[in-house]
């Protein structure tokens, strides 16, 4: 279809806008942690007057940056599976079945999106210390509790998002399974899960993202050993001496293996909410 | 509340039901009404999200309901449920504007109010412009959609730390720009405290939402069926003639929903102040998520902090479900 000038030069515009507008932090990003401390500590300059790779190595050194790491990467990883599972069970049993308390447990799981995360950073902070106490299970300070913690932050969303999903499978599919012997888990399993790859592949994305990126809850639940990236960056910008550099290397470093496998998995994040959020 | 656990105290007793209904499938005995075959299934496979949701969330919510009644402080954190019941003094000073920590918490909720007017206006304009121009393919289409999406995909503090880079007052990006370049500035400002630093907040905040309303909408414009836009071009329409006749009106209920979760997330956001700012934010830029952090566990007043919560709920439950009906009747309306 033939566009007319003015559509094409308000499009050239608003998207040189907008592309500028997202790119902006990811150039300053990559150009400052190039640079050496004495250029990122004086005034700011577009091209860096000599490039240097020394921040990269210097990051491990300041703070504990591969301690860290490797605490976002179980947490932010044990979160999203288990809440994967737990979200594909719930929206099985909400997409396929009748039973009583079906819209309860839809409209209460779906309002905890809207609590304030302070309103239970406390309460939960004081459970978790007298459930140490009781039981001697350390949920509060180790990589357990925040696992537990964040993999209910992304659950009412993953759960809309797939009952929508599942629903849009036609019924006849597992019902077929069904009469061919299979189990109500066979028919899940079997049936609509590899039909829910998108879907199921979208919240996962989303429980990661939504685990690696906290703050609030980082900051108060953990210690020196099990404290995430989310919390440890912040190690080089406390100091009387802020290392820009290394700062911005950093964050960089932390931000290209989260960026890299969204950017893969995009196509299946769209598909998933147009199939499950967007109706 | 309490119906989730009725749901709960279901599934435990029904649990024994379970296997006996799923034999009964796997027999293929004659047809069995649904309510009987699947047993107490759906309720085994909730169970997980249940038992989570009401440890993490539900009842985390009830005792910060319940600390929010009594005067909690630092003495009694050890043994909370030891506190003085202290009635609605909690509430008093938080809604006594006369008073200091009341006209503070008036005034965050403006700084809020306003924060997240702006914040969520612009994030959702920007979103809807930048889906709409991407609806027609053209070369370059997946690259731009790549890059739009990539402040979503950074990680909020990696991001919001470059942010307040560029936002140093001697060394940033932003001031080399307005001052050195341009000369707009007479002097080179300060972003992160003072006045200036709502504007510091609402730019980050923008930059950081606006991606996800434009994810939003690209999936909300796929359901719009291509047959509208051809039979439109057939009548004659130009295409700013179908953006604002077909496009925008088939948006509405996107729209509506995008419009209430960036609201709630933009009005709850802890993690951009947080980061931008550090534990106490400027008094121009103090979200009320930040306040009452800073009033609990800084000041290490539990008590007020809880009652402060709970106020902050019910005033975003008051504003939900009035921003629920006005769209629902909305939708009857144009359905009529």
């Amino acid at each position: 279809m033939a566009a007319p000038q003015s559509f094409l030069w308000t499009r050239r515009v608003i998207l040189t806008f907008l592309a500028a507008f997202a790119l902006l932090p990811v150039y300053v990003m990559v150009s400052s942690s190039l640079k050496p401390l004495q250029d990122v500590s004086g005034k700011f300059h577009w091209i860096p007057s000599g490039l240097t790779v020394k921040p990269y190595f210097d990051i491990w050194d300041t703070v504990p940056l591969a301690r860290y790491f490797v605490n976002s990467l179980v947490v932010a990883g044990t979160a999203t599976v288990l809440s994967v599972i737990i979200a594909v069970f719930s929206a099985y049993a909400v997409s396929r079945y009748k039973f009583r308390g079906k819209r309860v447990f839809t409209v209460t799981v779906l309002s905890t999106q809207m609590f304030p995360g302070i309103l239970f950073l406390l309460p939960l902070f004081l459970i978790f210390v007298n459930i140490g106490n009781s039981t001697g299970i350390a949920l509060y300070g180790s990589r357990g509790g925040l696992i537990l913690t964040y993999l209910t932050f992304s659950l009412p969303f993953s759960i809309w998002m797939l009952i929508g999903y599942f629903d849009s499978i036609p019924r006849d599919l597992d019902e077929a399974a069904l009469v061919d012997g299979c189990g109500p888990l066979g028919a899940l399993f079997r049936v609509v899960v590899p039909a829910a790859v998108p879907g199921i592949v979208a919240v996962a994305v989303y429980a990661f993202m939504t685990a690696w990126g906290e703050v609030l809850f980082a900051s108060v639940m953990t210690n020196d050993t099990t404290r995430t990236l989310a919390v440890g960056l912040q190690g080089y910008a406390t100091q009387n001496d802020v290392y820009w550099n290394q700062v911005m290397a950093a964050s960089l470093v932390v931000s290209v293996p989260i960026v890299a496998g969204f950017l893969l998995l995009q196509r299946y994040l769209v598909a998933g909410l147009t199939a499950g959020a967007v109706k | 509340m309490t119906a989730t656990v009725t749901t709960d105290s279901r599934t435990e007793k029904s649990d024994r039901v379970t296997s006996r209904g799923t034999g009964g499938a796997r027999r293929r005995l004659p047809r069995i009404p649904d309510r009987i075959r699947q047993g107490g299934l759906p309720y085994l496979l909730l169970l997980p999200a249940v038992l989570l949701e009401l440890l993490v969330h539900v009842i985390p919510m009830i005792i910060g309901i319940v600390m929010s009644f009594r005067q909690l402080t630092q003495f009694y954190i050890n043994n909370w449920g030891g506190a003085p019941w202290s009635g609605f003094d909690n509430y008093r000073i938080a809604v006594d504007v006369n008073a200091p920590i009341g006209e503070a918490l008036l005034h965050s909720f403006f700084v809020t109010c306003v924060f997240t007017f702006f914040a969520v206006g612009l994030a959702w304009l920007f979103g809807v412009a930048a889906a709409i121009m991407l609806q027609e393919n053209f070369r370059g289409r997946g690259f731009l959609r790549a890059i739009f999406l990539v402040p979503y995909a950074l990680p909020v503090y990696a991001a919001v730390i470059t942010w307040a880079f560029m936002f140093q007052r001697d060394n940033g990006l932003v001031n080399h720009v307005l001052h050195d370049q341009l000369g707009i500035t007479d002097q080179p400002s300060f972003w992160l405290i003072g006045d200036n630093s709502i504007y510091a907040l609402i730019v980050v905040s923008v930059w950081k939402g606006w991606p996800f309303a434009f994810l939003i909408v690209m999936a909300g414009l796929q359901n719009i069926p291509r047959e509208l836009y051809e039979a439109s071009a057939i009548d004659g329409a130009g295409i700013w003639q179908q953006i604002r006749k077909i496009t925008l009106p088939a948006l509405r209920p996107v729209n509506q929903v995008l419009v209430l979760v960036l609201f709630l997330w933009t009005f709850n956001d802890f993690n951009t102040p947080y980061v931008l700012f550090g534990k106490a934010a400027p008094e121009n830029a103090d979200l009320i998520s930040i306040h009452i952090y800073q009033s609990s566990f800084v000041t290490w007043n539990f008590g007020t902090g809880s009652a402060m919560s709970v106020l902050l709920l019910l005033f975003l439950l008051v504003v939900t479900a009035v921003y629920l009906l006005i769209t629902s009747r909305g939708r009857k309306g144009a359905d009529a």
